[in-house]
């Protein structure tokens, strides 16, 4: 019998067979945790756990992300409690400014196919994107991982996406997300993992782009087969696809007739075709985040920027994933193209997507984001509303000041 | 007695505790003064020790953020009664030792207001108004249980020395 990812990966971490269903025990590979929750779980450490240091220190790393550079004196000071402990510990840490943890992680090669990543952030799905085993838990989790150098894990069973065909013009992944969401809901996999098959010829941030997503619908993990991935992810000679693997579900997503999608407020599965929203007056356009802050989603929405202006009365936030993004976004003039339209550039990390600074929107504001995310309030204020949508809509919106077709321009 | 709050589906993280109001944006509050402090004011001003929330599918989904359950830990909440919960929200409640059951007959029969004595140990909630009525609460998985019944997961581990579904 065949076994999914989920199971190959499970299985080698736990040195014994095991398949959806079962309980194992293991020693995950990285265990990452940002600046937002690093505090509380030192906290529990120390005072529920009684423990001053870590089991295995080479396993964590942390990343400054979620509030960068500081906001507040909690905020700074939280950081420097952080920065203590890594330092005490021999801790890897990225500070502020190196980039969204999800970003850093894959762009450093710290999260590898094969491996379990747990992380203290929903969006740990994210590692998936490079065929590992990439989960989200809670501080109390992750102080445990801290604590034993070990998790627990239930083996989820699969639910696999075959997916034919190639994106339209203006489509890209962030829209097959979209329409993901829209096909299964937003607990259509729960405790579930997502495979997606098909997208060998996919590039890698259209793969972090999905797998970023997989837990909106409720997934525990979202895998890419990791067929075509650059050469710095080393495959792992056992983490292939295998014929005969047991799926809970099975869905087919022909990219053919794929239009640009739009998540309404306040829920990632309210989904409609791009026309259906037309016309609704923005505020704020956001590029970034873990799910669309890529040099590759800075450059589409250049591409239609390119020698015009942001629409008065109209706000272009901007913000890269990483220092690097931002780095080759300087050197190719992707970020000239930016500016020159009208953009608000703002240091790498989470940037506006929680609400706590860089843009934190007023009462009725209208934000049309690149995130993952359009829960009521999750911005700012809770009269505000979220539009989720594609780089491409994104910048066409940014063009006109209402929510816009990029295939209309 | 104790009070039912009842809650609709897909309730996420962020409408139990915005990120904004996250113990990283506030150190010097008690973030149990944020439960639903925007989606349901009236929870944070008014719910009482052993309150129970009831709500129907996917309850919990979002953001990972533990403070959501910490927050309702430390507003005492009694027990989370739903259609179904979020992975990681499921997770991290019985990591804090919140009971929490799937029961659609509950769910269903039960009215936000409803006054009810809830029995853990026992496995009941009774309803005190309207038409009364005893409910048995749903069985847990095993491995929930334990974990219920050691009062969570740092308590669990402390007392086995192990993590469920590790050989003992």
């Amino acid at each position: 019998m065949g076994r999914t990812l989920s199971e190959q990966i499970l299985s080698q971490a736990a040195g014994r067979a095991v398949q959806a269903g079962d309980f194992v025990v293991v020693a995950p590979h990285v265990v990452m945790s940002h600046d937002s929750l690093t505090p509380s779980i030192i906290q529990i450490l120390r005072s529920e756990l009684g423990k001053e240091r870590v089991h295995n220190p080479q396993q964590l790393v942390f990343v400054f992300d979620h509030v960068v550079p500081a906001a507040t004196v909690g905020t700074a000071n939280a950081q420097k409690t952080v920065r203590r402990f890594a330092a005490e510990q021999g801790i890897r840490l990225f500070e502020g400014g190196c980039g969204i943890c999800h970003q850093v992680l894959v762009e450093e090669g710290i999260a590898q196919p094969g491996q379990i990543v747990i992380g203290a952030d929903s969006h740990s799905t994210s590692y998936g994107a490079v065929g590992a085993f990439g989960t989200g838990m809670g501080s109390t989790d992750v102080a445990l991982a801290w604590a034993t150098g070990r998790t627990w894990l239930r083996v989820p069973e699969t639910l696999r996406v075959d997916i034919t065909g190639r994106f339209p013009p203006f489509t890209d992944a962030k829209d097959l997300a979209l329409k993901l969401g829209r096909l299964l809901t937003i607990s259509g996999a729960n405790y579930m993992t997502i495979e997606y098959h098909g997208l060998e010829w996919l590039e890698l941030g259209g793969r972090q782009t999905l797998a970023s997503m997989a837990v909106e619908l409720g997934a525990k993990a979202g895998i890419v087969p990791p067929d075509g991935l650059p050469r710095q992810y080393a495959v792992p000679h056992w983490l292939k696809v295998e014929e005969g693997a047991r799926y809970a579900r099975r869905l087919e997503v022909d990219l053919a007739d794929l239009q640009p999608q739009v998540a309404l407020p306040h829920a990632v599965d309210r989904v409609v075709d791009v026309d259906a929203a037309a016309g609704t007056k923005v505020d704020v356009v956001f590029l970034g985040t873990c799910t669309n802050g890529r040099l590759s989603d800075l450059q589409t929405a250049a591409a239609l920027l390119r020698g015009r202006r942001v629409a008065a009365g109209v706000r272009l936030i901007v913000t890269p994933a990483s220092s690097r993004v931002l780095a080759q976004a300087a050197a190719d003039g992707t970020l000239q193209t930016l500016l020159e339209a009208g953009a608000a550039l703002t240091t790498p990390g989470c940037g506006m997507c929680m609400g706590r600074h860089q843009g934190t929107l007023g009462e009725g504001e209208v934000c049309l984001s690149t995130a993952n995310r359009n829960f009521r309030g999750r911005m700012g204020d809770p009269t505000s509303h979220i539009y989720l949508a594609s780089p491409a809509v994104a910048a066409a919106s940014a063009l006109t000041g209402v929510i816009t077709d990029p295939r209309s321009l | 007695m104790a009070r039912v709050w009842k809650f609709g589906s897909d309730v996420d993280t962020d409408q139990i505790v915005p990120g904004r109001y996250a113990p990283y944006m506030r150190p010097d509050a008690d973030v149990g003064e944020a439960a639903f402090i925007e989606a349901r004011p009236e929870f944070a001003k008014t719910a009482q020790p052993g309150d129970v929330i009831i709500a129907l599918h996917n309850f919990g989904c979002g953001s990972s953020r533990e403070y959501a359950v910490e927050a309702l830990r430390r507003r005492q909440v009694g027990a989370i009664i739903a259609l179904g919960f979020a992975r990681i929200f499921y997770r991290n409640a019985l990591n804090l030792g919140i009971p929490l059951y799937e029961s659609p007959e509950i769910v269903h029969a039960l009215e936000d207001g409803d006054a009810v004595r809830l029995d853990v140990a026992g496995g009941t909630l009774e309803r005190l108004s309207g038409t009364g009525g005893v409910f048995a609460l749903p069985q847990l998985p095993e491995f929930a249980r334990q974990i219920l019944q050691a009062g969570g997961i740092v308590p669990y581990v402390r007392r086995y020395g192990r993590f469920p579904g590790e050989e003992g």
